[in-house]
């Protein structure tokens, strides 16, 4: 653990501090983290509250977002919607992580029939596109966040267990693994305890990335109604009212894909800065 | 290469049978009996589709039989009659769809690699330049921007505020008795901003790839003797560089089918386009089980197919793998 640290402090720290661009993405996801936190306190309005006096009102000092067609303030939704995005995007990472994490050890450690029959099993998935596997899975549930989530993770694995897979295979021949066994390590302790901690640079950067992915398909799935269901405000729903409506409220659009964009942005500049800090073979 | 060819084609059957096992599964995912869970969620079926549904997936057998007469089934092209009232078998509803699917996507992708080659070897030539900078920040933006988003903004420009491009469909009401020259153009108006919508989604992936493409052969030796022997940096870069640095985007060409074909529910859905994207979504929308098991097995089978042809592109394109010992 101590070595760790070391590591953090004098290599990773200096080399992201240096990367602004990652910096500043780094910031966003605090940002979006404390106001997902805190919609409660720093929405002007109530993201439910109908206000029929109010249907369809462009951008003004009262509703900076303008309101959706019922009349609800487009700011307080997209806010409230950082929620959403927020709980799909760590949920079904983790779920796709686990499962990749697992896989990708098992097959690196011990090869052979074992790792061919897991290998094509990723090969298989891979095959599907994976909207359309997400989809025709979800046609057969009811539509809820909490099987999205589960659904997206389980069709994002397959890149986290190549890496891992790769990862192990270089790893499982270092001399201290050898070291590991001579003392008598049962398998899922090397596994666990020695191969996994020095595996998971490279599941950092593709988690950190696939967070970003998993919030483009959640809000891609509930713009097409079959994600998180209205009155629950999520950034791919208020867009779909805003094609609805798209020749009278052009605010109704644009807010709610902004905020998808930057969220994104982020966590991909987050997870680019993080590789290139990790990676070896860049310069100093 | 005939080994080569043979090994990759018998590489096929496990794959081919890993999907089938995964599509099958998907049906039993609803919980308790798949036919009164089914039918509980879609009322509008009645009790003929209910027994069709049963025959077809023999779901009164055991699993494993269920299986086998399901592939079977699949085999002989026979993906079962679709729920919707007309009731018409699936591949036939598929075959009417695929075709604008597939060319719209061939299209996207002609125009992706079209403008991605170029945009990628501009950035690793001019290298740490303000053009790289832009160039990147617009990879960065482009990675982020949700399709369906760019779609809604695209029609509010073009559509609704310039009004100068059709916002749904693939052609006008009564453009059948148009003459040729102006039944084209219509389809193509039509055509604009699905295609900028499709081909915009990896254009940012690929081009960045061609970069480093790019940057990783120039640094290599055979560059460094192209350019002592005297030769202008426009052969050295479109000649010599430009071959090997394109080979690896064959493989990722490959990578970018499964990604194509899942995004076409998407911009067939925004804009209308009668083909298997928009089928899917309404087989999604209605429940129309049939269609959406066919719709995944035909998926996954095309991008097989992609693979497939990919991978014999890169040996074609790669003397070392086709003189190999492969």
């Amino acid at each position: 653990m101590d070595f760790k640290h070391t590591y953090f402090y004098s290599i990773f720290w200096p080399r992201i501090r240096r990367n602004r661009l990652a910096l500043c993405g780094g910031g966003i996801v605090v940002a979006l983290f404390v106001i997902s936190l805190l919609a409660p306190v720093i929405a002007p309005f109530d993201p439910s509250a109908i206000n029929a006096y109010a249907v369809l009102s462009p951008p003004t000092w009262h509703h900076w977002f303008g309101t959706d067609e019922l009349g609800r303030d487009v700011l307080s939704r997209v806010l409230y919607g950082s929620r959403v995005s927020l709980k799909v995007g760590f949920v079904a990472v983790g779920i796709a992580v686990s499962i990749g994490t697992v896989v990708g050890l098992v097959s690196g450690y011990f090869s052979g029939l074992v790792d061919t029959a897991l290998m094509r099993a990723v090969d298989v998935m891979l095959c599907f596109p994976a909207f359309f596997l997400i989809l025709a899975i979800i046609t057969f549930l009811e539509p809820s966040i909490w099987y999205i989530m589960i659904v997206i993770g389980l069709t994002g694995w397959m890149g986290v267990a190549r890496l891992v897979r790769a990862e192990t295979l270089s790893i499982r021949e270092m001399d201290y693994i050898l070291a590991a066994r001579c003392i008598g390590c049962s398998n899922s302790r090397i596994l666990f305890r020695h191969i996994l901690p020095n595996a998971v640079s490279p599941v950092l950067v593709s988690a950190t990335l696939g967070i970003a992915g998993a919030i483009l398909t959640e809000s891609a799935l509930s713009f097409l109604g079959i994600g998180v269901q209205p009155p629950t405000p999520s950034w791919g729903n208020i867009l779909t009212s805003g094609k609805d409506y798209i020749e009278f409220a052009w605010w109704l659009s644009l807010f709610p894909g902004l905020a998808i964009l930057v969220t994104v942005l982020s966590y991909n500049l987050l997870g680019e800065g993080i590789r290139d800090a990790l990676d070896p073979r860049v310069k100093r | 290469m005939t080994t080569y060819l043979i090994k990759r084609i018998l590489m096929l059957i496990p794959l081919m049978i890993g999907i089938t096992l995964i599509t099958f599964s998907v049906i039993h995912l609803a919980p308790g009996e798949p036919v009164e869970m089914q039918m509980a969620m879609n009322p509008k079926v009645g009790k003929e589709a209910r027994e069709r549904l049963t025959k077809f997936y023999g779901l009164d057998k055991p699993l494993h039989e269920q299986y086998f007469s399901w592939v079977g089934h699949i085999a002989r092209f026979d993906l079962g009659r679709s729920f919707s009232s007309d009731g018409r078998p699936v591949v036939d509803k598929i075959k009417e769809r695929l075709p604008v699917t597939i060319s719209l996507n061939v299209i996207a992708l002609l125009l992706e690699f079209g403008l991605a080659i170029p945009i990628g070897i501009l950035a690793a030539t001019s290298r740490d330049t303000w053009l790289d900078k832009g160039i990147t920040v617009f990879v960065f933006v482009g990675f982020a921007v949700p399709t369906f988003w760019l779609a809604l903004l695209l029609m509010y420009f073009f559509g609704v505020k310039l009004g100068c491009l059709p916002i749904s469909g693939l052609h006008t009401l009564g453009s059948d008795s148009w003459g040729t020259g102006r039944y084209l153009c219509d389809l193509a108006k039509h055509l604009i901003m699905p295609i900028m919508v499709a081909s915009f989604g990896s254009l940012a992936g690929l081009s960045r790839y061609m970069r480093s493409a790019m940057l990783n052969v120039v640094s290599q030796d055979y560059i460094t003797t192209a350019r002592a022997k005297g030769l202008s940096e426009r052969v050295v870069i479109w000649k010599h560089a430009l071959r090997n640095a394109l080979l690896p985007l064959i493989t990722l060409l490959g990578f970018s089918i499964p990604g194509l074909i899942g995004g076409s529910v998407i911009f067939e859905t925004i804009f209308a386009i009668p083909g298997m994207g928009q089928l899917f979504y309404q087989g999604v929308m209605s429940r129309d089980y049939p269609v959406v098991m066919g719709i995944l097995v035909i998926g996954a089978f095309l991008t097989l197919i992609g693979n497939l042809v990919a991978d014999l592109c890169y040996v074609l394109a790669d003397p070392r793998i086709r003189h190999g010992e492969g």
